[in-house]
């Protein structure tokens, strides 16, 4: 499928180039729709990825990349189920989600995210599993998720750890900030930096700098220099479900859901 | 070395250019909250625009609760 408009996101294939557009509002949110037609989106590498050289990520929404898990949808799903079938919901929810990102983290293409506006914890998540990110000199980056009481679940720790080091998760996860794009490219988030609504653009002459390479060795690089953390993603999930069920997680989203503050991100 | 009140004009000029206002349309005791009516995703365009513009980090949580431009420019002078 070399085309496709859904609900949540597009993507077009040309010359060899996938651009994915996320495109659900307000701000990206990744729940269950998003999620299935991303399973989409994977699916069609199949039969995309012998003649696709480069494939670039980006949001059509303002100010905002993603702005990570669907948290309203994740508190209403997990308050119309009694507390101990809460984690099955999750759970399944975290393991396709992993496979989608997995797919996209492995692609034998170069993957590229061009992030504009807030790149907050999944929507950071799916940049994370990008071999590039290009980010407009706005964008900022965050993991709040333990304001909420549990960790980042779409694989963050284990890839910004991979791509980082500990140091730098630990300065995201345990204060909760927002880290400018200036900041992110100081500490190797972030690959190249674009002014102001310039990121789709270098973007796309870094995906035709790509398609220059022999595939077979890019592909061969990849493989070499991008391992799968499979192991610690195991362990996320489990993490991540186990602290799931504590009442805390519910009280904290209830807030946050009622919340309309102007940072709602932060405890 | 800018002085508090440099900087605390710099604050409300970048404001107002960046939500499209007249210049001299904010005060310093403006709570830029209801000013300006900005959601969260405007608040973090809104610290992007004033980190770049001074060059400096301001984590999100020093600024938590503050919604005036004058402590606002406070908290940025003591990054400067």
């Amino acid at each position: 499928m070399k085309s496709f408009t859904g609900k949540t996101l597009r993507w077009e294939w040309h010359e060899g180039c996938i651009e994915l557009t996320l495109d659900h509002a307000p701000a990206n949110e990744i729940g269950t729709a998003m999620l299935a037609e991303l399973e989409k989106f994977v699916a069609a590498f199949d039969s995309l990825a012998s003649e696709t050289t480069a494939c670039i990520i980006s949001s059509a929404r303002k100010s905002v990349f993603s702005a990570g898990g669907d948290l309203r949808e994740l508190y209403r799903q997990a308050a119309s189920v009694p507390e101990k079938d809460r984690p099955k919901g999750i759970r399944s929810f975290l393991e396709h989600i992993h496979a989608v990102i997995n797919a996209i983290d492995s692609a034998p293409f170069v993957t590229i995210a061009a992030v504009h506006g807030a790149c907050l914890g999944g929507g950071l998540e799916l940049a994370l599993a990008c071999d590039i990110i290009i980010a407009d000199k706005m964008a900022r980056f965050a993991f709040p998720e333990l304001r909420l009481g549990f960790i980042p679940g779409f694989g963050g720790i284990p890839r910004l750890k991979r791509d980082l080091g500990n140091a730098v998760v630990r300065d995201l996860l345990f204060t909760g900030r927002t880290i400018n794009a200036t900041r992110a490219h100081t500490v190797g988030l972030v690959a190249q930096l674009a002014g102001e609504g310039e990121a789709l653009a270098i973007a796309r002459s870094t995906a035709a700098q790509a398609a220059k390479y022999d595939p077979v060795a890019r592909a061969a690089a990849k493989e070499f220099m991008k391992p799968i953390p499979h192991e610690e993603l195991r362990c996320e999930i489990e993490i991540f479900c186990e602290l799931f069920t504590r009442p805390e997680v519910m009280a904290a989203l209830k807030k946050f859901v009622e919340d309309s503050g102007p940072m709602p991100y932060l405890p | 070395m800018r002085t508090l009140e440099q900087t605390t004009r710099e604050v409300l000029d970048l404001a107002a250019k960046h939500f499209q206002l007249p210049t001299g349309s904010l005060a310093p005791e403006d709570d830029f909250f209801k000013k300006l009516g900005i959601d969260s995703l405007q608040t973090l365009e809104m610290l992007s625009r004033l980190e770049n513009h001074f060059g400096i980090e301001l984590p999100d949580y020093e600024v938590q609760g503050v919604s005036d431009f004058k402590t606002l420019a406070e908290r940025i002078q003591s990054r400067l």
